[in-house]
């Protein structure tokens, strides 16, 4: 009654040409990419790899060709963004626009809005971030303050939103926000607006290693055309939702801290001891059953099922998967972790360390997860 | 129906009425039911993983295991897991199979299992040790060297034991001579008995921590506390969240272990599924032990009989300690550049 199975997806013919093309790319792209860059993961960003990426046809490549996309099948993405990710390639400038932001415009977005910016994102060339939390809105997205007045030929926009990642370098953002009176869920809406649009203020929020990822980003009366309204007006939480189960599926949710593993290897080299080889042994079939599990979550994806339970299971076991690696590789190599140290392991184990909090916060928190999980055990 | 939904449907119906909790309780007394048995035989499962030519019955090999999680999820009293794959084994190495109960046995050091040519057979002569349900087996299957061979059990040589779970783990002293046609070249290098029994211990962790999960969530919905049934806690209902992520985990790490035991057993893949499904085994234990509160500890509870079986399980076998080493071996020799193609190879 309550078994979750995981299927192994078909297997994808074209997908080992795939791989050996994705591989040869990044080896060339990212020679030169140290171990505490590549430990970044998916925060590492830089615009012009994401260019390069784009014109290989590996950003919204399952979309179709008319929209600037490649009609590949959602496995095959799945094997370039596994493969970016387990190189520690620089993603973050067309991750999110790749992974949410284009398919829910696929999805909601009208004829004219997938037109204007399915193709410039699938090239690499224009950046989304998420506009979700708010300074007093967190886990409960629900209670969401921003506000979107309808007034003349759009809306007029004010409220902050937080923990915006990228948001200085992202062109458009894809707002959650009030546009009627309603109860909790009713009256929500997403506009899709052009972050150099006046009234708009881009604020650094510093994180605890010293990087700027984050950002509040604050809105003052900002105009808002009507035709950048995705969707439809009031029908925000449901749009959202289904957003999130892109958030919330891919190997992105387990594979952030891998580069430290990878970095962990070749550091205890090949004079290794019986407890480095029994605790990388037991992290690497976390590794692999994880990569099973979220494997079987795209093929459910691809086949149009609606995995969002499995999601969230997956991402819960990866996020505590993820933060693992940092505690068991400190106890196995002597070194002190510092973002400026002369080793790369070192400032690698420090990037890791320092990013591993967010692991089960982003893109719902472990109790919003588990919550979701009960609610599909039938405790809620 | 497809053939796996006729495998399952019958495994379940034969199981839940030979694995009630009587018999549960009886068989941990070391009463052998004959009749459970038969039931068991008569629906052709001992040879539900020999290839048609063989003498089987044709099963995909994964929809035949599939069977083995239900055995689990029954904590089936039987050894139907070892008769299995030692008649699969036996039928991959080209041997007869003999007719009846199976087990598979391993032995190791000083009292590691030696053959020689002896005449037109075998002379062997060892000890294997901790073979389940070695006294009720007829015939015992094990490796030595890169040879598979099958032999007698005898009376005599059988010293009995017990498991965490009371299931029979008895040492088995094999001595003697076998005709040509009990041994042959085993069907993998490197420990095939090893190997598939790591595989089905994973694919059973996995069946009984699924169950164990579903009496957990009736109970957590059932049992009131506080003016409330307790699945109305949070703190319940975080635990029963983690719980399942376990048996997902385990439920991943059996397909694992099923492809390879339907291939040509591959170290590497059952090494990570046993690792796994051992891990989720004592998370998964101790949660439903944690949610049941006393009444999970007693006796007359089913929790106890599943809980004490995965403990068992997890260790038989191979210990998550001594599989993850082997991992770690192989991780470690393929060097960092190696390390993720590993992953996706596995």
């Amino acid at each position: 009654m309550h078994q979750f199975e995981f299927p192994m997806p078909p297997v994808e013919p074209a997908e080992a040409a795939l791989r050996r093309e994705v591989r040869a790319f990044l080896a060339e792209k990212l020679a030169g990419r140290t171990p505490r860059e590549r430990a970044q993961s998916w925060n590492g960003h830089d615009a012009a790899f994401s260019r390069e990426v784009g014109q290989r046809g590996w950003i919204g490549m399952s979309w179709p060709k008319r929209y600037g996309g490649h009609e590949r099948s959602a496995l095959e993405r799945y094997v370039v963004i596994e493969e970016m990710l387990a190189a520690g390639a620089p993603v973050a400038a067309h991750w999110t626009a790749d992974r949410q932001s284009g398919p829910l415009l696929f999805k909601f977005g009208t004829e004219e809005q997938r037109q204007t910016f399915l193709p410039r994102i699938a090239r690499g060339e224009c950046f989304f971030c998420i506009g979700m939390s708010e300074p007093d809105s967190g886990s409960d997205l629900a209670a969401a303050r921003t506000r979107a007045v309808p007034v003349d030929g759009g809306f007029r926009v004010t409220g902050t939103k937080l923990w915006t990642t990228y948001g200085h370098r992202a062109h458009y953002m894809i707002l959650f926000c009030r546009t009627s009176e309603g109860k909790r869920h009713e009256g929500t809406s997403q506009l899709l607006v052009d972050l150099a649009s006046p009234g708009i203020k881009i604020s650094p929020v510093i994180e605890m290693s010293g990087a700027h990822h984050f950002n509040e980003v604050s809105f003052e009366d900002v105009f808002v055309p009507a035709d950048r309204l995705i969707g439809r007006e009031g029908e925000g939480w449901a749009q959202v939702m289904s957003e999130l189960a892109f958030e919330r599926s891919g190997p992105e949710r387990f594979l952030s801290t891998l580069p430290l593993l990878v970095a962990l290897v070749r550091e205890v080299g090949a004079e290794w001891s019986p407890e480095a080889e029994r605790a990388i042994g037991r992290l690497f079939a976390h590794l692999v059953v994880l990569r099973h599990l979220s494997h079987s979550v795209a093929g459910m994806l691809e086949a149009k099922q609606d995995p969002a339970l499995q999601a969230a299971l997956v991402k819960d076991l990866g996020a505590v998967f993820e933060q693992e690696i940092p505690e068991v590789a400190r106890l196995l190599v002597a070194a002190e972790p510092s973002i400026s140290a002369r080793s790369e392991y070192a400032a690698a184990l420090a990037v890791s360390m320092l990013a591993a909090p967010s692991f089960s916060l982003r893109g719902g928190t472990r109790e919003i997860l588990r919550g979701i999980i009960a609610r599909g055990l039938g405790l809620r | 129906m497809s053939e796996r939904e006729i495998l399952l449907g019958t495994a379940e119906r034969i199981f839940a009425g030979i694995a009630t909790s009587e018999r549960l309780a009886e068989a941990e007394r070391g009463i052998w039911h004959a009749e459970g048995w038969r039931v068991i035989e008569e629906a052709g499962l001992p040879l539900a993983l020999v290839p048609e030519e063989q003498g089987g019955f044709g099963f995909s090999p994964v929809n035949a295991l599939a069977v083995l999680r239900v055995a689990g999820a029954f904590a089936l009293p039987f050894p139907l897991a070892e008769t299995m794959i030692a008649n699969r084994l036996l039928a991959l190495a080209g041997l007869p199979l003999p007719d009846g109960i199976l087990s598979i046995g391993t032995s190791s050091g000083r009292d590691a299992l030696s053959i020689a040519r002896n005449g037109g057979g075998w002379r062997v002569s060892g000890r294997l040790v901790r073979v389940p349900w070695g006294r009720s087996a007829g015939n015992v299957v094990t490796v030595a060297g890169d040879a598979i061979l099958c032999s007698p059990v005898t009376a005599s040589g059988v010293s009995e034991g017990v498991s965490l779970a009371g299931e029979p783990r008895d040492d088995v002293v094999v001595e003697g001579w076998l005709p040509a046609d009990r041994v042959a070249d085993a069907p993998v290098q490197g420990g095939a008995v090893r190997l598939a029994g790591a595989a089905v211990r994973t694919i059973a962790i996995a069946g009984a921590v699924q169950r164990m999960l579903e009496l957990t969530i009736a109970y957590a919905g059932d049992r009131v506390q506080f003016g409330r049934t307790i699945g109305k806690f949070q703190a319940i209902q975080h635990y029963l969240a983690s719980f399942a992520g376990q048996a997902a985990a385990a439920t991943a790490a059996a397909d694992l272990a099923a492809a390879a035991l339907a291939g040509n057993l591959p170290a590497l893949p059952i090494a990570i599924a046993k690792t796994r499904a051992g891990e989720a085994a004592g998370a998964a234990a101790a949660l439903a032990h944690q949610i049941h509160g006393a009444i999970g500890l007693t006796y007359e509870h089913m929790l106890q009989h599943l809980s004490r079986r995965v403990w068992s399980w997890r260790d038989e076998f191979g210990s998550e300690a001594e599989w993850a080493a082997l991992i770690g071996r192989q991780v470690c020799s393929a060097g960092a550049d190696g390390l993720w193609p590993l992953a996706v190879g596995a």
